[in-house]
């Protein structure tokens, strides 16, 4: 009698254990499958943003009146990646001088390409050619914006992508319009 | 019916590692860590000291290049401005402001411009670098080489060092001269 009561105690005690250990394990198992998921979604973001596209709003003036300041669009980055960029795409650069800021440009000339340096209103026209590896950017509002026409020709590398569509505001969702001043494309 | 069962849970086990393992390494390659192998003689004798035979494979830090801070004597990974399909390998001799004496550039003289480095190879002469195409733009950098992983041998940590001849002049803007000193 004593025996098994001896017993019944024993048992007890060690099924509590067992059951702060399973609590304790399944804590534990819960925790790092949390943890392994964020990871795997941090990840699948990461490569979406990164080599798929994002999302862009847009502020400042220069790229109007194609975008006006807090436009949201969408940047593809596969024509970067592939260099499918064409001139005339407006496209998403890292800014030469302040990496951490971007810039909203329209692709004016590649590599090789003849380009026109001086000002819609200029009296002397002045060409130069884009070097190898380098494009020349301008923005769409040509009096407003701080372009190649200050800091010359920048490195494709620095482009982040290509814009290809308009979210916002909801009366100009599509495709981008045409530049505005094409005759700047020669 | 046992063996198709058999088939789509392995298909399917397949698919959910594939999705784990594809992005992870990807994000791990493009954030923390890359590993390239280094082409070339612009860099002896830091890095290839004996040529072609066995080259050396470095580890590329991209966690500390993340805000664009790097300090001059860093060995970091560039994307080439001439091709941006290609990925240089030089030495930082000069950060934003500071005064270069140039070797063989268009100018004999040059201010680093804000935003920018001016690298060079260790092997001057045999390397395609700042003396060729100017000043490069902070966006373009892609890593610091932190360490030698192969050949064995070369274990090493690479530390950062600007050789004696190629110190800045005089820096514009007064913010980091820590390697003015001695």
């Amino acid at each position: 009698m004593i025996k098994e009561y001896k017993q019944h105690a024993v048992n007890g005690h060690e099924s509590a254990f067992l059951r702060s250990g399973r609590m304790f394990r399944g804590f534990f198992v819960k925790t790092v499958s949390f943890v392994g998921y964020t990871v795997q979604y941090g990840c699948i973001a990461h490569c979406a943003f990164e080599y798929i596209g994002e999302f862009v709003s847009c502020s400042g003036p220069s790229m109007e009146p194609t975008i006006t300041n807090h436009d949201v669009v969408f940047s593809e980055r596969v024509s970067r990646h592939l260099c499918r960029i064409q001139k005339g795409d407006i496209v998403i650069a890292k800014s030469p001088f302040d990496p951490k800021m971007n810039i909203c440009k329209r692709v004016i000339g590649l590599e090789g390409d003849k380009v026109c340096t001086s000002g819609p209103s200029d009296i002397f026209k002045t060409h130069t050619y884009v070097p190898r590896g380098h494009v020349w950017l301008e923005g769409d509002n040509l009096r407003n914006s701080t372009d190649s026409r200050s800091y010359g020709p920048i490195p494709y590398a620095l482009i982040r992508g290509r814009v290809c569509l308009k979210l916002w505001p909801p009366h100009s969702v599509g495709v981008l319009a045409e530049s505005p001043n094409g005759g700047r494309i020669l | 019916m046992a063996q198709t069962g058999f088939g789509r849970r392995y298909f399917r086990a397949f698919v959910s590692g594939f999705f784990v393992a594809v992005p992870v390494t990807v994000t791990v390659l493009d954030r923390l860590a890359y590993v390239a192998r280094v082409e070339g003689a612009s860099m002896q004798p830091s890095l290839n000291p004996d040529g072609g035979s066995s080259p050396d494979v470095v580890l590329l830090n991209r966690w500390t290049v993340r805000n664009y801070q790097v300090q001059r004597g860093d060995v970091v990974s560039v994307l080439s401005p001439k091709n941006p399909q290609q990925k240089i390998i030089k030495r930082v001799i000069g950060i934003e402001g500071d005064f270069i004496k140039t070797m063989g550039y268009k100018n004999r003289f040059v201010r680093v411009p804000d935003g920018h480095l001016w690298i060079e190879g260790d092997h001057h002469g045999h390397s395609f670098d700042s003396n060729t195409f100017g000043p490069v733009s902070l966006g373009l950098i892609h890593g610091r080489a932190s360490h030698i992983i192969w050949p064995p041998s070369r274990w090493q940590r690479i530390e950062p060092s600007v050789p004696s001849d190629r110190r800045p002049l005089l820096n514009w803007n007064g913010a980091s001269d820590d390697s003015n000193d001695d």
